[in-house]
């Protein structure tokens, strides 16, 4: 697994960074298999005394044991994984809705998982400065279809089919934060017969 | 251009002795117009003209943001200053026509906030009264720790207890209470917004907990506004206006450019927003910076000075004005 590198682009599109404790009342993470690495990285660093202020979410690969072993042995005070982002995302606004002012929050992984993950920080009251991402793995898309609202996850192409309305989409930078989606326009409007060629680009 | 050029005319419809150094003052427009619209945690600026001397002091409102028709602040008696507030105590009295500024807010409620958290110390409670008022029919939850010297001192404390309950906590230090500021900012809600206002000290140990404990500084707000204080006089050269001027130990620098005709911005009066920022062309001497808004760096360079506040000391002080 290499470090992001993702190209500059336009301002919406959004850009990462290198998780790091800060202070904090308490410490949140959220990653899947890809950022586990990141989050072992900066929780092995901390001193026993820190560890029940340390709460973790983990997304697995299907089959994959070894990373949920690493994790657990961390001794975190809360862990727990989930078999998809949605359901973990789900447990992180349960578990922020109890959280203090003082709470950070670290995400680590696909843009899926960082996206989604800062989306419920934000719905819950976290200030965007206390949210720390790093990205790791696919650059895979979350893309929403402007036309038919349908949330397309992993999208590698470009461009891609929608697999509700069936158009085609040319995948913009243009991303939005409160849907943790990049979005998705008809790229043959005017001429629905003109073929295009659908090119894997986001690896 | 600010917001003190375009003064607005009003009448002292009520003067209410609060305690022993505190004075409520009321204002009505001359035509009985409905006054401008503020949110809370808005000043306006007061012109007092005193005996050929003309001070511009900030005030929090207080009066309820939803109630245009007047106006009020509460003025502490500070006989240690440069006689604003000794004015307004002793000359200011019911009938008498004064000017003031538009409303203007540097310490507004972040309205995306989940709760409100206010800290207020002696006379930092005014903006609050508002703001509380704002808060409670936003229905928006809020809290306010209100801290005090002594109950004789602590104004409006029975009433605001009254009106908003279970919303006001109270400490006098004469009764050994104190806010606890670690618990405090250690059980509030994600969302939470912290509002302080008092007393230097009390600021600082507000900003200082919240940071440790990982506060996000947005999360974070203030209001410590200064009065200009006395000092020695002093010359000062303005190089467009190609004139000198001397400021008056009880004048301040803000003041003696305006008293020369010399157009300069401002806003606050009080060190903290900034407007009145000005380059300084040649120095030989010691600035004496007062305000809130230099950081080391721009105040240890001898370019920049806040003219409400600041004052100085040596042999020549040339302003690009």
């Amino acid at each position: 697994m290499s470090e992001s590198i993702i190209e500059e682009s336009i301002l919406s599109r959004p850009t990462y960074g290198t998780l790091k404790i800060v202070p904090g009342l308490a410490h949140y993470f959220l990653a899947d298999a890809s950022g586990a690495e990141c989050v072992i990285r900066v929780v092995q660093e901390l001193p026993r005394d820190m560890m029940d202020k340390v709460h973790i979410l983990y997304v697995p690969t299907p089959g994959e044991a070894a990373l949920i072993t690493s994790l657990y042995a961390l001794g975190a005070n809360r862990f727990e994984h989930f078999p998809t982002i949605e359901e973990a995302v789900g447990k992180l606004g349960e578990w922020l809705s109890d959280a203090k002012m003082g709470t950070q929050l670290y995400l680590a992984g696909t843009e899926g998982l960082v996206g989604q993950g800062v989306a419920k920080g934000e719905e819950c009251g976290l200030d965007h400065t206390a949210v720390q991402c790093e990205h790791r793995g696919s650059l895979a898309r979350r893309v929403q279809c402007v036309h038919c609202k349908t949330m397309i996850e992993d999208v590698t192409t470009q461009p891609v089919k929608c697999p509700s309305c069936e158009l085609l989409l040319f995948v913009r930078d243009h991303y939005s934060r409160r849907l943790a989606a990049f979005q998705g326009v008809c790229i043959n409007a005017e001429d629905p017969t003109e073929e295009i060629e659908i090119k894997e680009v986001f690896k | 251009m600010s917001a003190s050029d375009h003064l607005i005319p009003v009448v002292v419809s009520n003067v209410v002795e609060v305690n022993p150094i505190i004075k409520r003052f009321e204002f009505k427009h001359v035509n009985g117009d409905e006054l401008p619209a503020f949110s809370g945690g808005a000043h306006i600026v007061v012109e007092m003209l005193d005996d050929g001397t003309k001070r511009k002091n900030p005030y929090s409102l207080m009066s309820s943001p939803f109630e245009r028709d007047q106006y009020a602040i509460s003025v502490r008696r500070d006989d240690t200053g440069r006689g604003g507030s000794k004015f307004m105590h002793e000359q200011v009295r019911p009938g008498m026509e004064m000017k003031i500024s538009a409303p203007v807010n540097l310490f507004s409620l972040d309205l995306r906030a989940k709760k409100h958290l206010m800290i207020a110390g002696g006379i930092g409670i005014t903006p609050f009264i508002a703001q509380m008022a704002q808060a409670d029919k936003l229905g928006v939850p809020f809290e306010l720790h209100y801290a005090a010297r002594s109950v004789s001192q602590a104004a409006y404390m029975d009433s605001l207890a009254d009106r908003f309950g279970d919303h006001v906590s109270c400490y006098c230090d004469d009764q050994g209470e104190g806010v606890d500021f670690e618990t405090l900012l250690s059980s509030q809600p994600l969302g939470t917004h912290v509002y302080v206002c008092g007393p230097k000290g009390m600021i600082e140990r507000v900003v200082e907990t919240a940071t440790h404990l990982g506060w996000p500084a947005a999360h974070v707000h203030f209001e410590h506004f200064l009065a200009p204080p006395v000092g020695e006089p002093f010359e000062v050269h303005l190089v467009k206006a190609g004139i000198d001027i001397t400021v008056g130990a009880e004048q301040s620098l803000l003041e003696a450019v305006e008293a020369s005709g010399t157009p300069i911005n401002c806003m606050c009066r009080g060190g903290a927003c900034g407007q009145c920022e000005t380059a300084v062309v040649a120095c030989d001497g010691e600035i004496m910076h007062n305000d809130h808004w230099l950081d080391e760096e721009q105040r240890a360079s001898k370019q920049l000075i806040m003219p409400c506040v600041s004052r100085f000391r040596g042999k020549r002080l040339e302003l690009d004005l």
